[in-house]
């Protein structure tokens, strides 16, 4: 809660102390919301109503009012009751801010699902298998993989995959997904091109995990009983190495959770990172409040999962 | 340590890739590029692909999305051509290729505006038996709450402020502050067919008013949803919208079977169904527009960098792309409160390099070398004569008579100032640039400085008070006319009563006398033709002050799928125009 209370502090600030600092008047922020050479009326109008005229602590002051007990929105015509947790209502499009997060989120959730699955499988697949063939080709050949996967950002792959995969070989159809009902195998690009980036994370990191584990104690007193390689391996090696790695994993889904900024934006796909993104160039304030909200929450939530994970992955902990 | 072939073959593969990813794209299928009758810019001057052939759906796209979909509320010249599709005005833009686009015609009215009083008073006959979607019929009162719900700017901002100026009603705060509709007296509805305007003092160009904006779209007011009603427009033309619009997402729009084509000659309204999706990249939408996947690019901009390369030097491609004038002419604003000795100025003029400046903005296709400072779209413009500056696209400067002002100016080693350009436009960074270099050579120092294009025309170059206080000289500019006259065009840029605090179009700031009279008196002028001599009058004033150095007449480049058909460059949004595109198949 607390870090929820420094992050939208933190946004006020930047949008309102900042540019005040740099001489950037209230009529000014006014003129970003108004047409072609708004007149005096329309800044003052448009101040009176965005309140960017009270000072900034009674600005804040009234967001969080909103988020803890409710708001209503007047819309000219009518008065919208906006229950707790209220975030605002767009500057631009005057939509409820929490409405576009609450149709935003399954589609950035489908995104960071689909490629958690593929990242997980082939990351860890083949982490392993470069850590028990270590020094091989095999070995050699998927590191170089890895490494070329972290090295290149998904707006490289993203790019390339969608100028030769859709566009010139037409293997696939154009990436549509602007909603939960839709084919989620649309999604099958930006799935590959993110699991790309990550997979090739945790190909390394797993390989690092086993190598280490593989030369511990145990691993020997587990041979030395007789044990198959196989269980060896995957329920004792395996599991030691996956501590550290659910911990990235952690993190990982929930910056993605957040918002996929940079694959959303290069597949064009509305989830929540378009959604922050647009408020940012808009300076629409109540939406890039929401989205940074929400993105924090989904940090601290996947936090809270890592943490009752440990428990049943690592014994240590639950005994603890 | 990997080895040097190792690191230098995947060097040279990504290279390869990266080519490769320039030059695809340029499909040679059958829906986009591959087009047997097309002709290169034909859809400038006239129809491509005419058709009266109903069906099918109409594929729009934008990166970005429309300021609102509440006619009211919107400036962007393209949602205001979209609009029409699912709403009808008193008046509208013809529906022509050629100039004839740039003329007002009647929508919901039976004529154009009928004035009275010396042009205060201003009256409009609706025409019978038009309804809304609903089936409702629509009348003038209907119409005379549109236009009071925009003096609300608290709620409506995004749209034009012509009315709340114009009409003569002083204190009305709009229809949902004030919910009695007679204290409104800007507007006055005699019968459910007649509505009439009152303006303070003579307006002679109030049809352009009525018609260039959504502004006159009736509203029934039990309908209006104020700051939402973008969300789900009541229409009254041939398109409704199938549920909300999803910003930032897109919408559907299918037919409305309450719109009577016999009451209206301007939209043929061929496709069954338009979808449109928003948030799409500017490059993927170039290249699904060259596979026929999507039909239009709806900021109407014309096509990005890399899809420009492909379509010129892809006869195919080509064929399909039209390069007309935008409307738009990229000119220098010359600061006279920074620089405010005459001689100064058109020293500035007599160094720049047209040449380098015309070639920043993409030479032949990118323009035309301008002359007066009303675009060639603007009605009853005259070409007019070069002062202190050639048009011409060889012209390099003439540093003789830059030096001679400069000595005239009393500063024959030349001076320095500030110019201030969009950091985010490379056409506007290159031609900062050029200027710099050719005023160099004269001994006029600039200091560039870039700023982002989300708050330069509000808060660097459109805030007089930023300008004085950054020793602003001269900056990156463009200007497109509300409508195509002298009026809509020049009176933003060059009357002194139009320097605003933030946002001001006049950044020259310009506040002569003998122009702001001039605009003061041409407003009570009925002839047209008087006008425009009036207006060229006041462009050649401009230029003789050397308040503006005259750049580029901007022109796009457009691209239509062959399977897009009835395609035609309208002059008066400077894009294609929406209402009548219909698709193959």
């Amino acid at each position: 809660m607390g870090l929820l209370l420094i992050i939208s502090a933190v946004t006020y600030a930047i949008f309102f102390l900042v540019p005040r600092a740099a001489g950037v008047s209230s009529d000014d922020i006014a003129g970003r919301f108004a047409g072609k050479q708004p007149d005096a009326v329309t800044l003052a109008a448009i101040k009176d109503r965005f309140g960017f005229d009270d000072p900034v602590p009674v600005q804040y002051g009234k967001f969080i009012k909103g988020i803890v007990v409710g708001d209503t929105y007047d819309t000219g015509t009518d008065k919208i009751d906006c229950p707790a947790p209220c975030m605002g209502y767009s500057f631009r499009t005057n939509q409820s801010v929490t409405e576009q997060i609450v149709d935003r989120a399954p589609i950035t959730f489908m995104i960071a699902l689909g490629a958690a699955v593929l990242w997980v499988i082939a990351g860890v697949s083949i982490g392993v298998l470069s850590a028990l063939r270590r020094g091989t080709i095999i070995d050699r050949a998927a590191m170089a993989v890895a490494l070329a996967g972290v090295s290149l950002p998904v707006f490289f792959t993203g790019l390339l995959s969608l100028a030769f995969v859709v566009h010139k070989w037409q293997l696939l159809p154009s990436v549509n997904y602007s909603d939960i009902g839709d084919n989620p195998f649309n999604l099958i690009l930006p799935w590959i091109c993110l699991a790309f980036l990550y997979a090739a994370l945790y190909a390394r990191l797993t390989r690092a995990g086993m190598l280490e584990t593989m030369n511990e104690d145990f691993i020997r007193t587990a041979r030395a009983k007789g044990l198959p390689e196989r269980t060896v391996v995957f329920k004792h090696g395996l599991r030691a190495t996956l501590t550290p790695i659910m911990t990235v994993f952690g993190l990982d889904v929930g910056l993605l959770l957040g918002g996929a900024i940079i694959t959303e934006k290069t597949f064009s796909i509305p989830g929540l990172g378009q959604l922050a993104l647009d408020g940012v160039y808009q300076s629409d304030l109540p939406v890039v409040l929401g989205a940074t909200l929400t993105a924090a929450l989904f940090i601290v939530l996947a936090n809270l999962v890592v943490d009752i994970l440990y428990g049943v992955v690592d014994p240590r902990v639950r005994h603890s | 340590m990997k080895s040097p072939k190792v690191v230098a073959s995947t060097a040279a593969g990504l290279v390869a890739l990266s080519l490769g990813l320039s030059a695809c794209g340029g499909g040679d299928d059958d829906n986009g590029g591959g087009s047997g009758d097309a002709k290169f810019d034909a859809g400038s001057t006239g129809i491509v692909n005419a058709s009266t052939q109903k069906g099918g759906t109409l594929k729009m796209a934008q990166p970005d999305d429309f300021d609102s979909l509440d006619p009211a509320d919107m400036y962007y010249a393209y949602a205001l051509n979209f609009a029409r599709l699912y709403s009808r005005n008193l008046l509208t833009y013809t529906s022509k290729p050629g100039d004839a686009g740039t003329a007002m015609s009647p929508d919901l009215a039976e004529g154009l505006g009928v004035p009275s009083d010396g042009s205060k008073t201003w009256t409009y006959k609706l025409k019978r038996g038009m309804k809304y979607e609903d089936g409702t019929e629509i009348k003038a009162q209907d119409i005379k709450y549109a236009v009071a719900r925009t003096f609300d700017r608290s709620v409506l901002h995004n749209g034009p402020s012509y009315f709340t100026q114009l009409l003569d009603a002083e204190g009305y705060k709009g229809p949902f502050k004030d919910k009695n509709l007679d204290n409104f007296k800007g507007v006055e509805t005699p019968d459910d067919y007649t509505v009439v305007f009152k303006l303070k003092a003579p307006f002679s160009e109030f049809d352009y008013v009525v018609g260039f904006s959504g502004q006159t779209a009736p509203v029934p007011a039990a309908k209006d949803t104020g700051a939402r009603y973008g969300m789900h427009p009541v229409s009254s033309g041939p398109y409704k919208l199938e549920g909300d619009y999803q910003a930032k997402k897109g919408g559907v729009w299918v037919r409305n079977p309450n719109w009577d084509p016999a009451t209206d000659p301007n939209r043929k309204a061929l496709p069954d169904r338009i979808e449109v999706q928003s948030g799409l990249k500017a490059d993927e939408i170039d290249n699904r527009l060259e596979k026929g996947d999507v039909h239009v690019d709806l900021p109407g901009s014309g096509v990005q960098a890399a899809a420009r390369q492909r379509i010129l030097t892809n006869p195919k491609l080509k064929a399909n792309a039209d390069n007309p004038l935008a409307g738009f002419h990229w000119y220098i604003p010359i600061n006279v409160k920074t620089i405010p000795n005459l001689e100064c100025r058109k020293a500035i003029v007599y160094a720049a390099d047209r040449s380098a400046m015309y070639r920043a903005y993409g030479g032949e296709v990118g323009g035309e070398v301008s002359t007066s400072i009303q675009p060639p779209n603007v009605a009853g413009r005259e070409k007019g004569t070069d002062l202190y500056t050639k048009a011409d696209p060889n012209f390099t400067g003439d540093p003789t008579q830059a030096k001679a002002a400069l000595a005239k100016c009393g500063k024959p080693n030349g001076f320095s100032t500030t110019m201030v350009f969009r950091s985010d436009r490379p056409k506007e960074k290159a031609t900062a640039e050029a200027l710099k270099q050719s005023l160099d050579k004269v001994g006029i120092k600039l200091e560039l400085q870039g700023f982002p294009s989300g708050t330069y025309t509000n808060e660097q170059f459109g805030s007089p008070k930023f300008v004085a206080k950054n020793n602003v000289g001269l900056g990156t500019y463009g200007w497109a006319p509300d409508w195509n006259t002298g009026y809509g065009y020049l009176q933003p840029i060059s009357d002194g009563k139009a320097i605003v605090d933030t946002g001001n179009a006049n950044p020259e700031e310009l506040n002569d006398p003998a122009v702001n009279k001039m605009w003061n008196d041409v407003v009570s002028v009925q002839d047209p033709a008087a006008r425009a001599k009036t207006y060229n009058e006041i462009d050649h004033k401009i230029r003789e002050q050397a308040a503006i150095l005259p750049n580029v007449y901007a022109k796009s480049l457009l691209f239509r799928p062959a399977n897009l058909t009835n395609v035609y460059f309208h002059a008066g949004y400077g894009m294609y125009d929406y209402v009548n595109l219909g698709v193959k198949g």
